[in-house]
């Protein structure tokens, strides 16, 4: 197995929250007690519920924010303290790409500028050649230097995404969280930038952290992909395999209620009641109001992440390993 | 039958640059209707201009009648009475459609005393019975909640509630549910389905997922660049696209199972409806093109019952089948 770049243990992170008017203010345990591991030049996928905490610790992996509880290690050694020397220099061997490339541009400056600016800011180079660079990295992202003099509003959607993804690449990161960086393009446009990140990836070595909604492109550019529910993780397995043989009550719905075109909704698993309020955190497992197999355990004991075997870790109390065997004979 | 809506050479330009270059589609009773298309081809658009929304400085031509009756230009308290009452919509950005500052029943209420014309005990008893419809659980209490007060999910279940006030004939669903995680998603639609088969209301779908469109729709409209490039009943249209852009946009979907390859993308970008070009304007991207393609934009022409494709290939092959020369 190759070395890890990513280390999570057991981080957690909540937020205070005023319910109501005069309301009191309440805990969102937006992260607890996750844990991952990501190795060199891999991707991992993120996906679940929306608000389950995947875009906050994408940040906590990132060290823009610190967990209340828990550790990131990044090639074997703990992260920096936020702002001293030793974290930047560690910063600028990671970079993020978020949702909306037009929020992430200034509308005033001409992308090339941007594209540059992480090199000014790291002191990479002399001037001469952080221009080549710059050039470099057009190139890199299929654009041209003519593209370099433009304003962000005078390129697409897809473009613009490419602007950033080049300049998150510009002080050759070894390690990317990408946000949910192609749901705001048409499919047409979105597997252009798909296609761009695997090579990217191939070419460069780079490992990412990819968060999405979209359970195809999650599966088209993951190596292991992990779900959450409500600031935990509850399954975690190869990209083809979770997707093919989710084991996770959870999971499974979220395979089964993503729609395809040419599959009419036969055997649709439809969840009956309503997304939880991370403010009020059910007992037991998260899941199971929703949860179409719950069992009466399900309500008082919180089932523990644990491999059940072939790379697969699952926390549920109806899925105890080794699964190969259970598969097999049903 | 004569249809539910029907649209004619509709034409949206602000600031004299066109965005709806001649749109044609007419939607039957009871019918469902997806609309995908790249961003900013003028889904959104298209629906905005039928029902008067549009800002005064957009320039709008052509014809839109619902149940036969000219509405493109009416009166505005013709178009006040027929938005929210016989057509309803659903904004693609739910939090902003609600007032934050009333509550869920006062909002719910107005909604009902404009369209129904009910009052007193039976618009409070009507909008309890739309929360309850809706699937929002504890309904009576919280009819005297605020929007914050409810998860996302629920907002946007609200906001159908809303839409479903006027008991609408046609319901317009622009993104509903964009950005929420799929087994809530599923929740949605399949409320949207049964209330649709409850009341016989027609609806138009408009998003980007084609999966979704595929699923909740009888017949599926594709938009490029201001125009409808393809239309067809929603199995034949995933099945067996016709039209390159619509090939392209199914073809670089990801697949959930079996082998990963690499994505086959549409290479290029849309291009700038200021600068459109003058024959077909996917011609730029599209891999089949030839030199007509360059000449005039093909119209869009029915190729079976059915269906029918803006495409000069596709007028080709139709010729052919046809028995027609060439000329
Ligand atoms: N700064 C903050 N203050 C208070 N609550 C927060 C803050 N950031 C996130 N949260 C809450 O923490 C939870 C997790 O949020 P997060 O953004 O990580 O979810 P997510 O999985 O990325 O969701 P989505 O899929 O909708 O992007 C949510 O309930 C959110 O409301
Ligand atoms: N009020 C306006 N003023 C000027 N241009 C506008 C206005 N509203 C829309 N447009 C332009 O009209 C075109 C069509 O926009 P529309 O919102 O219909 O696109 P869409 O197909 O709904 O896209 P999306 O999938 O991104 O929602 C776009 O180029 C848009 O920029
Ligand atoms: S632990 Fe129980 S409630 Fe949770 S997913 Fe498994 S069966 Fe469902
Ligand atoms: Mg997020
Ligand atoms: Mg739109």
């Amino acid at each position: 197995m190759s070395a890890l770049l990513v280390e999570v243990s057991s981080i957690s992170r909540s937020y205070s929250m005023r319910s109501g008017m005069f309301g009191r203010s309440t805990a969102v345990h937006a992260v607890d007690g996750v844990s991952l591991t990501i190795p060199k030049g891999d991707t991992l996928g993120l996906v679940g519920e929306s608000g389950s905490g995947k875009s906050t610790t994408g940040r906590i992996v990132l060290g823009l924010e610190p967990p209340d509880r828990g550790e990131v290690r990044f090639d074997g050694k703990p992260m920096a303290i936020l702002g001293t020397p030793a974290w930047r220099a560690q910063r600028a061997r990671m970079q993020m790409i978020f949702q909306d490339p037009l929020g992430a541009l200034d509308r005033r400056l001409p992308v090339a500028t941007q594209i540059r600016e992480p090199l000014d800011i790291h002191g990479l180079g002399a001037s001469a050649e952080r221009e080549d660079r710059v050039r470099e990295l057009l190139r890199a992202v299929e654009l041209t230097p003519a593209h370099g003099g433009r304003y962000p509003g005078a390129l697409s959607g897809g473009q613009r995404q490419r602007i950033v993804l080049a300049r998150a690449l510009a002080t050759k990161p070894d390690f990317l969280v990408c946000d949910e960086p192609v749901s705001a393009l048409d499919v047409s446009i979105q597997a252009q930038v798909v296609n761009l990140l695997c090579d990217l990836q191939a070419q460069l070595g780079l490992t990412l952290l990819f968060i999405s909604h979209d359970l195809r492109v999650v599966r088209q550019i993951s190596n292991v992909v992990a779900v959450m529910y409500l600031g935990r993780i509850v399954e975690v397995g190869s990209a083809d395999d979770l997707f093919a043989r989710p084991e996770h009550p959870y999971t499974q719905a979220l395979v089964s209620a993503s729609p395809a075109p040419g599959r009419r909704s036969a055997g649709r698993i439809v969840l009956a009641g309503d997304p939880p309020n991370p403010a009020a955190r059910p007992q037991g497992c998260a899941f199971h109001p929703r949860c179409p197999r719950a069992i009466a355990r399900c309500a008082s004991e919180v089932p523990v992440l644990s491999s059940v075997g072939g790379g697969r870790q699952v926390a549920c109390h109806l899925v105890t390993g080794p699964r190969a065997e259970t598969r097999d004979a049903a | 039958m004569a249809p539910l809506v029907n649209i004619e050479g509709l034409r949206v330009a602000f600031g004299g640059v066109p965005v709806l270059r001649g749109v044609d589609l007419t939607l039957g009773k009871g019918e469902a209707l997806g609309l995908v298309g790249e961003s900013g081809s003028g889904k959104s658009v298209t629906w905005l201009a039928a029902l008067g929304l549009l800002p005064r400085h957009a320039k709008v031509s052509g014809s839109v009648s619902l149940d036969g009756r000219e509405i493109l230009g009416a009166p505005a308290s013709l178009l006040d009475q027929i938005r929210g009452g016989r057509v309803a919509m659903i904004f693609q950005d739910p939090a902003s459609a609600l007032n934050p500052v009333l509550t869920i029943r006062k909002q719910l209420c107005e909604a009902l005393a404009l369209h129904r014309d009910l009052s007193g005990k039976t618009v409070k008893a009507e909008a309890l019975r739309l929360l309850n419809l809706v699937g929002i659980p504890d309904a009576a209490r919280r009819l005297a909640a605020y929007p914050h007060e409810f998860s996302g999910g629920q907002v946007q279940r609200i906001m159908i509630a809303m839409a479903l006030a006027g008991n609408p004939d046609l319901l317009i669903a622009d993104e509903p549910t964009t950005a929420l995680d799929a087994t809530i998603q599923a929740q949605i639609l399949e409320l949207l389905s049964t209330v649709r088969r409850e009341m016989g209301m027609a609806m138009v779908l408009i998003s980007h997922d084609l999966g979704v469109v595929a699923e909740n729709c009888d017949r599926v409209a594709v938009m490029y660049a201001g125009r409808i490039v393809e239309q067809a009943p929603a199995n034949q249209l995933f099945a067996d696209p016709v039209h390159p852009y619509a090939q392209g946009l199914i073809g670089a979907l990801p697949p959930l199972d079996g082998p990963r390859r690499r994505l086959t993308a549409i290479p290029g970008t849309v291009p700038d409806p200021a600068h459109m070009p003058r024959g077909c304007a996917f011609a730029p991207r599209c891999v089949f093109a030839a030199e007509p393609c360059g000449l005039a934009a093909p119209s869009l022409a029915p190729i079976a019952d059915d269906r029918a494709v803006a495409c000069i290939r596709a007028e080709a092959s139709r010729r052919a089948l046809l028995g027609i020369a060439a000329e």
